[in-house]
């Protein structure tokens, strides 16, 4: 239906389309903003640990969704690179005698390469399948690095697990290291995102997604295109795993290989809107203080899970497209009203929430970006 | 070298002993994919329920563990049909992979509520049998093995008669060979799925009171059982029930020579890497066809 919409969209895009973008600059702006000075006014260390918990999976969920969001192979796996992350970090600072402090920050990336290297092969053997293969054989690549997280005692210690440097900060600030190195690595993983989204690359993915086997006919390299988003995607996990273990100071096999993060990241994905730059980073904010709050509050495990099921099934049933793309699905709905009256304005609320989606795009190519859109919407 | 042979020996009967109950668990997941297309990631959590349902009936109401079976079999029969009518057959859209999440969350929902109800703590299923075993050649074997073998023998027998000899089991068929050719020539393909996945998930009641009978468990055992059990269907490949019952007796007997031969801990960690390895030169399984549900 909004095909035929185009040609009078590109006709009145340009004043819009500069509108819009400035919009949704200000708004990243401001969201930065409120991340960078959120800790400095809640100082709580209570209240900033769940948000250093909320960027930490923000982080995650953003990686998973370069990969998973784009090229729509749902990959339930990645805790194995969450937990690859912590244990490169912890190893390193064991055989390099790393002092707490700021040091250890500087293994992040490391750890994040070390997490990429293990996704090379991981990622070979994973996605000569597709579909639910590929998302069982993710599922047992897990329980292998847990696995093996419990028996290469030599190395893990096994079920008693491996303790990282403690810095020597005081309580207060405690905190706040950890928050402003994870919200440096959420900005990359975010920037990434948005970078793969608006390149050629992205399309390539999200080609991938629509129809593989078209998409290689037409040229794109699929094997290529999907490990290596892949790769990335572990990347960020991996720096992201790295940096939650060092929060903790000490880490075991079921945490840093957690089943559960698998699922939560891609709830967090479903929930905000799979394949969309910000939806991630809105589950995440949903989400993950609702869960610290109820594992605060009730001490009792399954009450936890019955939540995070309930609302599982509550965002795939009702609205399984995530409330982004349902947002945008709603605003274009709504330019569409506007543009069977005679004058076009733009309804003054449509780039406000447009902007929400961190995918506007610059006027030239308004067109492809408004059908990548669709895609994300309709798919 | 002769206790070692003997060693290698007991591991193969107790794996075919186990296997046969992980195939009455398997069968039920991969009949479920053969019909609808979707794989049923509560499977571990219905066996786990199908446990603690026994647990109840043994412990509160003094109810024989088989004889319960004639009480938890219709329930989770029940339960299953009811569960595909209110989560599954909504999913209009791309059902393959949201069907994964939306089992997923019936798996952890249902590891929370047995949390709460019955604690986290490990338990066991308890009869007179549970603890006997009788002298075979120059071993023990546990009687509660040979009986949970049998039924699944039973069990699996009786599925057979369910798919081949009876009208609804060919619709069953025909639904996992084409679905669009069996809504032509009038099946009730939507009902024939309801069904099916009641029948999946009834299996799982006594395959949970074997499972329960031979290991202890508690509400979180569903991650450990559903990765094997996904392992083997993808091994047997998926949505074929011979192939299910092969990988999951030969998963188990490689499994417990591992833990023999090499030692216990290592023994997961085969079962997971000789899937990579296959799947690295078989990647649609040992008995699954390559892409023919691609429509």
């Amino acid at each position: 239906m909004t095909t035929a919409a185009q040609p009078q969209q590109a006709s009145t895009q340009r004043p819009r389309a500069i509108s819009m973008r400035v919009w949704q600059t200000l708004f990243w702006a401001l969201c930065l903003v409120a991340a960078i000075v959120f800790p400095l006014v809640f100082s709580n260390p209570s209240v900033t640990t769940v948000a250093f918990f909320t960027l930490v999976f923000a982080a995650a969920g953003t990686a998973w969704n370069i990969f998973s969001g784009y090229t729509g192979y749902i990959a339930l796996g990645h805790a194995a690179f969450f937990g690859i992350g912590c244990y490169t970090l912890a190893l390193a600072c064991k055989w390099w005698h790393v002092p707490g402090g700021w040091e250890p920050f500087a293994f992040v990336p490391l750890a994040g390469l070390a997490a990429a290297v293990f996704a090379l092969p991981v990622g070979a053997i994973a996605l000569r399948t597709r579909r639910h293969t590929f998302v069982v054989i993710t599922i047992a690549i897990f329980f292998i690095f847990q696995l093996l997280a419990y028996n290469l005692r030599g190395l893990t210690n096994g079920s008693a697990g491996l303790e990282l440097p403690i810095p020597p900060w005081s309580g207060a600030l405690f905190n706040l290291p950890f928050y402003y190195m994870i919200l440096a690595v959420l900005l990359l993983a975010v920037a990434t995102s948005w970078f793969v989204r608006h390149s050629k690359y992205g399309l390539e993915l999200l080609a991938i997604r629509d129809d593989e086997d078209r998409a290689r006919g037409l040229g794109v390299r699929t094997t290529f295109t999907k490990l290596s988003a892949f790769i990335l995607s572990a990347f960020f996990v991996g720096m992201a795993g790295s940096i939650w273990a060092y929060f903790l100071l000490s880490i075991y096999p079921p945490f840093a290989f957690d089943a559960n993060f698998d699922v939560l990241i891609a709830l967090m994905a479903f929930l905000g809107g799979l394949g969309t730059i910000s939806g991630p980073l809105l589950g995440a904010l949903i989400i993950i203080p609702a869960q610290q709050y109820l594992t605060v509050t009730y001490s009792q495990n399954g009450l936890y899970l019955i939540f995070e099921g309930v609302l599982f099934l509550v965002v795939i049933l009702l609205l399984p497209e995530g409330i982004i793309p349902a947002l945008h699905t709603r605003v274009i709905k709504r330019l569409w009203a506007a543009k069977e009256t005679p004058v076009a304005p733009a309804p003054p609320t449509a780039p406000v929430a447009a902007t929400v989606d961190g995918s506007g795009s610059p006027p030239p190519d308004a067109s492809i970006s408004a059908d990548r859109e669709r895609r994300v919407v309709g798919s | 070298m002769a206790p070692t042979l003997q060693l290698i020996l007991e591991a193969i009967v107790s794996g075919i002993l186990t296997g046969g109950v992980y195939a009455l668990m398997a069968a039920g997941l991969t009949l479920v994919f053969g019909v609808m297309d979707i794989i049923n990631v509560a499977q571990g959590a219905f066996v786990v329920l199908g446990a603690y349902l026994s647990y109840s009936l043994a412990s509160t109401f003094h109810i024989d563990l088989f004889l319960g079976l004639f009480i938890t079999i219709p329930v989770m029969f029940v339960l299953g049909v009811v569960l595909e009518l209110a989560l599954i057959r909504p999913l209009k859209r791309d059902r393959t992979q949201l069907s994964i999440l939306v089992t997923y969350a019936i798996a952890i929902i249902l590891e929370g509520v047995l949390g709460i109800v019955y604690s986290t703590d490990n338990v066991k299923l308890f009869a007179w049998y549970t603890t006997a075993s009788i002298p075979v050649g120059s071993f023990y074997l546990p009687v509660i093995y040979l009986m949970a073998f049998g039924l699944s023998v039973v069990l699996l027998a009786a599925l057979y008669v369910l798919l081949y000899w009876t009208k609804f089991g060919r619709s069953v068929r025909a639904t996992t060979q084409n679905r669009a050719a069996a809504l032509l020539i009038g099946i009730d393909v939507e009902r024939v799925a309801a069904l099916t996945f009641g029948v999946g998930v009834a299996l799982t009641a006594a395959g949970g009171m074997a499972f329960g009978a031979t290991t202890s468990f508690n509400p979180g055992s569903h991650y450990d059982l559903i990765s094997r059990l996904l392992v083997i269907i993808i091994l047997g490949g998926m949505g074929s029930l011979g192939g299910a019952l092969i990988a999951s007796v030969g998963m188990l007997v490689i499994e417990d020579i591992t833990a023999v031969v090499w030692s216990p801990v290592w023994a997961s960690t085969v079962f997971f890497a000789l899937l990579v390895i296959l799947l690295l030169f078989r990647p649609q399984g040992l008995f699954g066809k390559f892409a023919t549900r691609n429509q």
